[in-house]
């Protein structure tokens, strides 16, 4: 029956606390808290390589829809085999994240019908055990020069002329101050040398399945005006579009001459000659470097 | 008799005509209501608006002339999270409905006052599958009947909310569940189960309305000695799903009440349940009174796309003609003979690639394509479906069948799962197909007789909104980003909309009180209520 299984994270956080707060007394009075390890923030289940493998099952059930098979990430969630993850890296982290989701993100709570068909404290574990045991062990700090880096983003490479990290750069692609915890490398190489193949997530809504994508539109107002931009929203009768200046339009549709929208990302492509292998790795070694992650 | 005696009789037969007075005027809502629902069109006495599943309403004060002056007349907020996925029924101006963590309500339905609140204390590892949800009530007499996610069928006092009878139909903790709106036939209160995902063997159950004794227990899934039950591989019937969570309809002229069910479970793995898994995904029609089966159709053989058949299965009548219509979530749009259950057509609606057409007895013509794999196989439709539970819309007077058609295909892959209690069983992972992107949706106008395609309404994303239709020549339905809309019957031109502020993930209805028409969608936690200035 799985209906709505993405971007439910209406969970009431109430709730949660309140079924939270007595497990949290317990554990605080008892003398034997092994079934509430989560109070303690330790994984019972760390290194098993069959629990793992039970994991993987509940992975696949509850968390592939949006990041993927092996956990490698998908248009939706990030890839979870890097070591460093942008909203915490620890069991407990990782636990309270999938328990309770994260707000602000599509990420709903993976229990009581949240997501999939909810799992138990004891799946979840299983999941963070999954997770662990199919994590990359380092990340792309070593492989580039981070200054190198930041002057190509900023400079030859012209990222920065749209794209933002740590409050610096253009608005009219996706902010990339944490991209590089979020996505793996194949995916930002292939954001890089196919930028149409799989367009950025946008806004995410509630209970809305899909995410708005970095969708190009080419309209024409009611005066002739011509405009090229990416699309932040639609609705059925109104668009909002960032045009190529970073201008803001919030247009009804039936006031528009013409509204196209394409699936051919306004990002140029960047092949071998214009960003060589040896470029893009500094890029990631700025990133890794600009979301915090080089540790 | 003396005098004074007679004085006595005469005095107790006036209490008994001021008492039989009393009760019209309270108008109690009798089994004879019930069955002409249609008559009473300021009311709205079940899920569908009445027994035929039309979810059409004679009402036409808000018609295509008007509907641009519709302005919001109530936003009742049920100040609860999750998906709010009720239609509220309307009983001479008091309108019964439920939210999420099972929350019934009672509401003065003009202007959303609140009457009563009846929480559902529900224990706390109740895990159902797909989100907290209740799609609303029954009504018979002075009770409102309710299904809970625990596995309940309780009786509420309608004037009070108080919990009049409470019956456990099921062991929540095996993932059974209720989240059908009941409905009523005469005495009975009818109810499918829930759980498709958790290897339960689902089941029917009809419920004396008075009592709470359970009456019938019609078994979807047949047991041992029984027909249709060697359609199961070993065991596999045990855990085989076939849930029927979404709620029936019912033919007086036959007496004959029509269900439909979930997928088979695990829900994307076949291996191990070889063969059609019958009544899986499938439409049966029972006898209310004994909930014997009398005849079937199964959509989905050996399902394993999770294309559950849990929609309101419609009855049409055109002319001599007496069908029942489903758009099923496998992408093809079925009719089929109410009399015997045959197959009259199946054509596609939406994108389809896993079977190109259907023989004369609703199999695929040639292979099916697009089994689960390890690695992903890319089918369409993906596993929500080209549809799902939300309601389509018969309008006679267009002689046209509305649905909520969405195009989203999935990459569906198998994971070898044993059967635990009371845990998830789906024995594979689906994930979005972004090589068929962008995923969209429609509501589309189908001509039932040729399955042929009239108009479409293009939706930005895939929606979850049900269709009303009505004799004002509109269509209500609801989008994904929020708007709620009323587009003309006969062509699908947008005539007025509202922005919800949230997704519309119910079906709308309407009623009237005092002369005047309201036309209602949940959207968000927000219940709304519409009409003329």
């Amino acid at each position: 029956m799985r209906e709505v299984e993405v971007a439910a994270a209406m969970k009431n956080l109430f709730t949660t606390f309140l079924k939270a707060t007595p497990r949290l007394l317990v554990c605080a009075l008892s003398v034997v808290c092994v079934n509430f390890a989560w109070a303690q923030g330790k994984n019972p289940y760390a290194g098993d390589a069959n629990v793992a493998k039970l994991g993987e099952m509940q992975f696949r059930v509850n968390c592939a829809f949006c990041h993927g098979l092996g956990a490698r990430g998908g248009g939706r969630g990030p890839d979870l085999t890097r070591a460093q993850k942008r909203h915490g890296n620890s069991d407990e982290e990782i636990f309270h994240n999938i328990h309770d989701g994260i707000p602000g993100t599509a990420m709903p709570p993976g229990t009581n019908g949240g997501i999939g068909v909810g799992m138990t404290d004891e799946e979840i574990w299983q999941v963070v055990t999954y997770i662990r045991s199919v994590e990359k062990k380092a990340d792309a700090k070593s492989l580039g020069d981070v200054e190198r880096g930041k002057k190509l983003f900023y400079g030859s490479a012209a990222c920065g002329t749209c794209h933002m990290v740590n409050g610096k750069g253009g608005r009219l692609g996706p902010e990339l101050t944490t991209v590089a915890t979020s996505r793996s490398q194949e995916h930002f190489v292939e954001s890089l040398r196919n930028p149409s193949k799989r367009l950025a997530q946008g806004l995410s809504e509630a209970m809305k399945d899909f995410a708005q994508e970095y969708e190009t539109a080419n309209v024409t107002t009611a005066d002739g005006a011509k405009y090229q931009g990416v699309v932040l929203n639609e609705d059925a009768f109104t668009v909002q579009v960032l045009d190529t200046r970073e201008s803001l339009h919030l247009w009804e549709k039936s006031s528009l001459k013409s509204y196209e929208k394409t699936r051919q990302s306004l990002m140029p492509t960047y092949d071998e000659k214009v960003l060589p292998e040896k470029d893009i790795q500094d890029l990631l070694a700025f990133l890794v470097s600009a979301s915090g992650g080089a540790k | 008799m003396s005098a004074a005696k007679k004085r006595r009789v005469s005095f107790f037969a006036a209490i008994v005509l001021v008492g039989l007075f009393a009760a019209s005027a309270k108008a109690q809502v009798t089994p004879e209501r019930l069955l002409n629902a249609q008559k009473e069109p300021q009311n709205w006495l079940m899920y569908s608006g009445n027994y035929s599943g039309l979810r059409y309403s004679t009402l036409e004060q808000v018609n295509a002339a008007t509907a641009a002056s519709l302005v919001s007349t109530l936003a009742y907020q049920t100040m609860s999270g999750g998906k709010f996925e009720a239609t509220p029924l309307v009983v001479d101006g008091v309108l019964y409905a439920t939210g999420p963590d099972d929350r019934a309500f009672a509401l003065d339905a003009r202007s959303g006052r609140p009457i009563w609140l009846y929480q559902r204390a529900l224990p706390p590892d109740v895990r159902p599958c797909c989100g907290r949800v209740n799609r609303g009530v029954a009504i018979l007499g002075d009770k409102a009947f309710l299904g809970t996610l625990d596995a309940h069928v309780i009786a509420l006092d309608a004037k009070t909310g108080a919990v009049v009878w409470d019956t456990t139909a099921a062991d929540y903790s095996k993932g059974y569940s209720f989240t059908v709106a009941p409905l009523v036939i005469r005495n009975l209160v009818l109810v499918g189960v829930s759980g498709g995902e958790y290897g339960i063997r689902g089941f029917i159950d009809a419920y004396d309305a008075a009592t709470g004794e359970r009456k019938w227990r019609f078994n979807t899934i047949p047991g041992p000695g029984e027909p249709g039950h060697e359609t199961w591989a070993g065991d596999s019937w045990k855990i085989g799903g076939a849930p029927a969570w979404i709620t029936g309809t019912f033919d007086p002229a036959t007496n004959t009440t029509f269900w439909t069910t979930g997928n088979p479970s695990p829900s994307n793995r076949g291996e191990g349940r070889e063969g059609d898994n019958l009544y899986s995904d499938s439409l049966v029609a029972l006898d209310p009174d004994t909930g014997k089966l009398k005849w079937h159709f199964q959509f989905t053989q050996h399902d394993e796309h999770d294309y559950d058949a849990t929609q309101v299965p419609v009855m049409i009548d055109d002319g001599g003609k007496h069908w029942i219509a489903q758009a099923n979530r496998n992408g093809f749009f079925y009719l089929i003979d109410r009399a015997n259950g045959k197959l009259l057509a199946a054509t596609q609606y939406a994108k389809v690639s896993w079977s190109k057409s259907k023989d004369a007895t609703g199999r695929p013509v040639g292979a099916k394509e697009g089994e689960p794999t390890p690695e992903g196989n890319p089918v369409c439709p993906g596993a929500i479906g080209a549809t799902n539970w939300m309601s389509p819309s018969y309008d006679p007077q267009t002689k046209l069948f509305y649905v909520t058609a969405r195009e989203q295909c999935d990459i569906f892959s198998t994971a070898p799962q044993p059967y635990d209690p009371g845990h998830a069983f789906y024995g594979s992972a689906y994930f979005p197909n972004d090589a068929t992107q962008p995923f969209w949706g429609a509501l589309r106008a189908l001509d039932p007789a040729t399955g042929k395609l009239v108009w479409e309404w293009k939706h930005v994303s895939p929606a979850w909104s049900g269709v009303l239709s009505t004799a004002g020549g509109i269509v209500f339905t609801g989008d994904a980003e929020g708007n709620f809309i009323a587009l003309d019957a006969k062509n699908g031109k947008a005539l007025w909309h509202f922005q919800c502020g949230a997704s519309v993930i119910a079906s709308p209805m309407t009623y009237s009180v005092d002369g005047k028409q309201y036309v209602v969608v949940p959207a968000g936690s927000t219940l709304f209520a519409f009409g003329l200035p």
